[in-house]
């Protein structure tokens, strides 16, 4: 196995065009736990360490460009603001150790769909910006990123630099199903953001489909149903048929299996669960009434 | 001459305050504790030797074949490679090891019967040169059905797990896929069963659980130049390991030469040997050293687990409340190899009734032989699974009468004097309703206490840092349960200790030295035999040896026993040395004062002092120019073993109890478990050191409340290979899973066992479980019968 250290981004996309087959290496969290269990063994490894900007974000007007290897803890500490969601998401990675180190360009290089990020990026709507030394930059709309279990629209020289990521116009949420209170991988993920500049909502599904999905019907049904009652305008509760229909169409959206972590049934259930909890709580939330709508970590 | 200036044995008043310090009944600290919580502390995963060559061990990838060949010539060919093994490079008659029955190839022979069962093994000049290496031994197999539960091991036509047993077992058994059965019977159920009013059944299940200790197996031999090997390992027993490593290395005992390594925690997992022989042999084939380290995979494929069981329970109780009488059926799954089989069968079924007092019982149970992963020894075995079962029904029972579950417990406990269903009467304190009453009295924590000013904290609730819920769906549930497990080897084991101390006088102190081959697994065992030291010797100094095979042995670091055992062993030599230090300043100095030859004298302080208090010498002076040392074997009361039909016998020497309350909040709609509390009772006789009592009692509660929420090693029933085999998908419970743990220590002393302690380590394992379940069911509504609970479970999911 070579370890390929590029000093500078254009180096490192030179050395991926290169050598195709290597992995790129960040924070390690992932790729460090195959190699060590040696479920994999790469030719190359590709140390994007060196390179300063992919740890660093800019806050510009309506996204976020966040590096691909800024660290869970930044965004928790710094873009809870802009990127709640994910923040929220980042919270539940894994350990405070991993989550100093861990990155969501790792999670969107590996395109597992028990990635904590997935559902927060989906549910607020981001681009995924790569690059290659042959075809330069292109953003990769994250609803067309997630190509098959652990696959991504990737090309073998390509690189993620960054992704960018919509601030938050509305409040977002985040919940993830583990059998353990902390440090637990998912057994199924929810995310939910409510847009109000464009009067939609958007949801993201982990770990409860061959790729982190968007319960699509359960939107469209949700953005009809809050249009159609004025909500937006008049801020009155969600009626219990609504959020229960909502849960039920997001229930509808997974295609989840049965393995060690749970069942494809009790998924299904759960994130529903989380659905109807999660709209209420945005929602609470945006009609400026509940003082109890965030979880405090 | 004497140091003080005064005539020599001129009578000196003792100030006050002049015992001991550090003596028993103080918390001392560990010495190894700051060098653990800093990284300091050396592992035997962190030996290292010059020359040193790593081991590699080839596990089957299949539960249950027939190895057709064996190709290793790739393997050899490996630059860097310089010995691999496979059963046919054996060098003894000797092929097989086992703690009570031989029945495990150091390395498989035509069959392997688990998943990860050793086939053949490799030593390199790096660790990633012998584990290619040893993935380029080509190994065929033909696949036989796995037989994974009662059924298909006892089905007419089932393939024996092991062809031509000749155990000691066998003759009783019923079918040779059968380890061990012990029937109780005492009194007459069909008789009772007509007096009860009302009659729970219950039928239960118990999930595998690893004792996941976070130091994995590891060791380094080293050849010595007589031909032998010397042996640093992690282990529980070193004699016990050196009893079954010798013969298959064709070597007499005293040419494997064995000194305890680091050890990274047991919990049984160490009581059979992992990678000792392999080691050893590697060395020994190469002249070189040989270090192997398991990584986390393979430590779930290198260790015996705790046996998964089936429990069938009947009991019956009188409208006031009597229990009339018990039938139960215990099945256990005891895996590819038999381990510790056959004494978790004897604990399991003596301890079946638990602490209640039940005159009438027909009592079964049986461990299996399959092609599931071996079982054997883990914290309060045997008896864990019974306590889950049996708690379980009395809450049944208690909620058919219309009772008060504690109030329940406490009319039918069982006291000091009850006869035990082996016809053995408890001899000593057994204060089962007094724990109940205990841990009931205390203080409950308060509710909601995830609400706060900013919002939910979610810390506080289930799911934790998942954000599941802000208080949605959460009820909270209220459970109790109390527990009995024997302390020490039962059922007629010789079980000994030994104890070799030495006093003497190092610059100018008097200084006392103890070594024992007693395994520290974590326990506190080094800190113990140095209080006892303290305490008998009256020295402030003392040097624990390192533990090694050079003395006799120490026994298992198991069973709740070591403080009772090594701890007796240590009592009794130093009391010895004590007579012929007194010997010596009689000899030296009795003329000086009539109270050498009338007083009774003791040691306290550097001095031999009288009862009265008065100072007859400096122990210095006594043991000026005189060394005595005495290795000394000690045994507790002998046991008996259970009779083969009725299980009547005096099995056990004395017992543990552990009383729990369990509060957790439950996420109904989710299934998500937040243990909020977990408070313990627990009679120790005496804490010798109460801050390790607290440490044991803490460790051992969270532990069984692991195997309540979320701990279990998954098997498939389809093809018996371990589907969980990492902490990424075995959970442990982590510090925001941790309840808040009081505890009320109780010492009542029994008059049988060294300054009346009572074992301690695994009594607080049993009950914690069943009350966890106990509390979800309160919870929930829910029945419940099995562990861990999952949250399918809890939501009609599964």
């Amino acid at each position: 196995m070579d370890f390929l250290r590029p000093a500078s981004w254009e180096e490192a996309l030179a050395a991926k065009a290169e050598h195709p087959t290597a992995v790129p290496i960040a924070g390690g969290t992932d790729v460090m736990v195959e190699i060590n269990f040696d479920h994999r063994r790469p030719e190359y490894l590709l140390d994007l360490n060196r390179i300063g900007d992919l740890t660093e974000w800019e806050t510009g007007e309506d996204t976020v460009r966040l590096g691909a290897s800024v660290p869970y803890t930044g965004i928790m500490e710094h873009l809870r603001a802009e990127l709640p969601g994910l923040a929220l998401a980042s919270h539940t990675v894994a350990s405070p150790q991993i989550r100093n180190r861990g990155g969501v360009g790792g999670n969107l290089g590996t395109a597992s769909p028990a990635g904590d990020a997935h559902p927060a990026l989906l549910a607020a709507g981001a681009d995924v910006e790569v690059e290659s030394a042959a075809r330069g930059t292109r953003l990769i709309p994250i609803d067309e990123f997630y190509t098959g279990v652990k696959r991504n629209a990737l090309q073998p020289d390509e690189l993620i630099r960054a992704v960018h990521i919509k601030k938050a116009d509305g409040p977002q949420q985040y919940s993830k199903v583990g059998t353990r209170n902390a440090m637990v991988i998912a057994v199924c993920a929810f995310g939910l953001a409510l847009h109000p500049e464009t009067r939609t909502v958007r949801t993201g599904i982990g770990s409860a489909a061959p790729t982190p999905v968007r319960a699509k019907a359960a939107e469209e049904f949700l953005n009809a149903a809050l249009e159609e009652g004025g909500f937006w305008d008049n801020g009155k509760i969600i009626t219990p048929s609504v959020a229960k229909q909502f849960a039920d169409l997001c229930s509808a959206a997974c295609n989840p299996i049965d393995d060690v972590r749970g069942t494809a049934s009790y998924r299904r259930h759960a994130v529903g669960v989380m659905a109807r909890r999660t709209l209420t709580w945005t929602w609470e939330s945006y009609r400026g009434t509940a003082a109890h709508s965030e979880g405090v970590a | 001459m004497p140091s003080n200036g005064a005539p020599i044995g001129t009578p000196t008043k003792v100030t006050q305050g002049s015992q001991t310090k550090g003596g028993i009944g103080e918390s001392t600290l560990r010495p190894d504790g700051t060098l653990k919580v800093t990284g300091e502390f050396a592992y035997s995963s962190d030996m290292w030797h010059e020359d040193m060559l790593w081991g590699q061990i080839l596990r089957s990838t299949v539960a249950h074949a027939e190895i057709v060949s064996i190709d290793t010539s790739e393997a050899l060919k490996t630059a860097g490679v310089y010995a691999v093994m496979t059963y046919d490079d054996l060098p003894a008659e000797m092929k097989n090891y086992g703690l009570e029955i031989q029945d495990t190839p150091v390395l498989a022979h035509g069959k392997v019967r688990h998943h990860g069962e050793p086939v053949a093994i490799v030593a390199a000049d790096h660790p990633e040169t012998a584990r290619r290496a040893a993935a380029k031994i080509k190994v065929e197999y033909r696949e036989l059905p796995v037989i994974t539960d009662e059924a298909s091991a006892t089905a007419p036509d089932a393939i024996l797990v092991h062809e031509g047993r000749d155990d000691h077992h066998i003759g009783h058994v019923p079918h040779p896929n059968i380890v061990h059965r012990q029937p109780i019977i005492r009194g007459d159920v069909e008789e009772a069963r007509k007096r009860a009013d009302v009659i729970v059944e219950g039928e239960y299940t118990f999930g595998m659980q690893d004792q996941a200790f976070l130091g994995p197996e590891s060791g380094l031999a080293v050849p010595e130049e007589d031909g032998g090997v010397h042996l640093y390992i992690a282990t529980q027993w070193l004699h016990s390991d050196l009893r079954q490593i010798a013969p298959v290395l064709g070597l007499p005992e005293e040419k494997v030469r064995m000194t305890l390594a680091g050890v990274g925690g047991a919990f049984g997992g160490r009581e059979d040997l992992s990678m000792q022989i392999h080691a050893c042999l590697l060395a020994m084939r190469t002249g070189k050293p040989v270090k192997i380290v398991y990584n986390r995979f393979e430590s779930f494929f290198g260790h015996v687990h705790r046996h998964p069981a089936k429990l069938y329970y009947e009991h019956g109780a009188t409208k006031d409340g009597k229990l009339t009488h018990m039938k139960c059926r215990i099945v256990l799954d005891g895996g590819a190899y038999a381990s510790a089989s056959p004494a978790v069968v004897g604990n399991a079924s003596s301890l079946s009734v638990g602490p209640y007092v039940i005159d009438d019982v027909d009592i079964e149970a049986i461990a299996l032989y399959t092609n599931n992963p071996p079982c054997g020894a883990m914290r309060g075995f045997g008896a864990v699974q019974a306590c889950f079962a049996y708690e379980a029904q009395m809450d049944k029972l208690a909620k058919k009468l219309g009772m008060d579950p504690v109030e329940f417990r406490q009319l039918n406990a069982m006291e000091q004097g009850t006869i035990m269903p082996t016809g053995q009467p408890v001899d000593s304190p057994a204060p089962v309703a007094e724990l109940l009453r205990r841990v009931k009295s205390m203080p409950l924590p308060p509710e909601r206490q995830w609400e706060s000013s900013e919002g939910a904290d979610v810390r506080q609730l289930p799911g934790g840092l998942s954000n599941t819920t802000h208080g949605e769906g959460v009820v909270r549930g209220i459970g109790y349960a109390v527990g009995i497990k024997n302390v020490g080897f039962s059922e007629g084991f010789d079980d000994y200790s030994t104890a070799k101390v030495r006093m003497e006088v190092v610059g100018g102190e008097a200084v006392a030295t103890v070594h024992t081959a007693m395994a520290e697994v974590g326990q506190g065992g080094v800190t113990v035999h140095a209080q006892i030291a303290r305490t008998e010797l009256g020295v402030s100094q003392v040097t624990i040896h390192p533990a090694d095979t050079q003395v006799g042995s120490a026994g298992s670091t198991s069973a709740s026993r070591q403080t009772y055992v090594t701890g007796g062993a240590v009592k009794n030599a130093c009391e010895l040395v004590r007579e012929q230090v007194l010997e010596i300043g009689r000899r030296k100095f009795g003329t000086y004062h009539p109270a050498w030859a009338t007083a009774e004298l003791l040691l306290e302080g550097g001095k031999v002092v009288t009862d009265g208090g008065e100072v007859l010498a400096d122990l210095a002076d006594v043991l000026e120019g005189e060394v005595v040392e005495l290795e000394r074997e000690w045994r507790h009361r002998p046991t008996e073993a259970f009779d083969l039909r009725t299980g009547q016998g005096n099995g056990h020497v004395q017992y543990s109890f552990a009383a729990h309350r369990a509060v957790v909040e439950v996420d109904t709609e989710l299934g998500l478990v937040k243990v909020i509390e977990l408070a313990c009772a627990q009679d120790v006789g005496k804490a010798l050191n109460p801050l390790s009592v607290l440490g044991q009692i803490q460790g051992g509660t969270l532990q069984g409340m692991g195997i309540a929420v979320m701990e279990e090693i998954i098997v498939d029933p389809k093809t018996a290979k371990v589907r969980n085999p990492s902490f990424t998908d075995y959970l442990l419970p982590t510090i925001l899973d941790t309840p808040i743990i009081p505890v009320d220590v109780l010492e009542l002393a029994d008059e049988h066992a060294p300054y009346g302690l009572r074992g301690i380590g695994e009594a607080p394992t049993l009950s914690s479980t069943p009350a966890v379940l106990a509390a979800i069911r309160n919870a929930t509504g829910l029945e419940l019968n099995r562990t861990p609970v999952r949250p399918e479970h809890l939501t009609g999911k599964a």
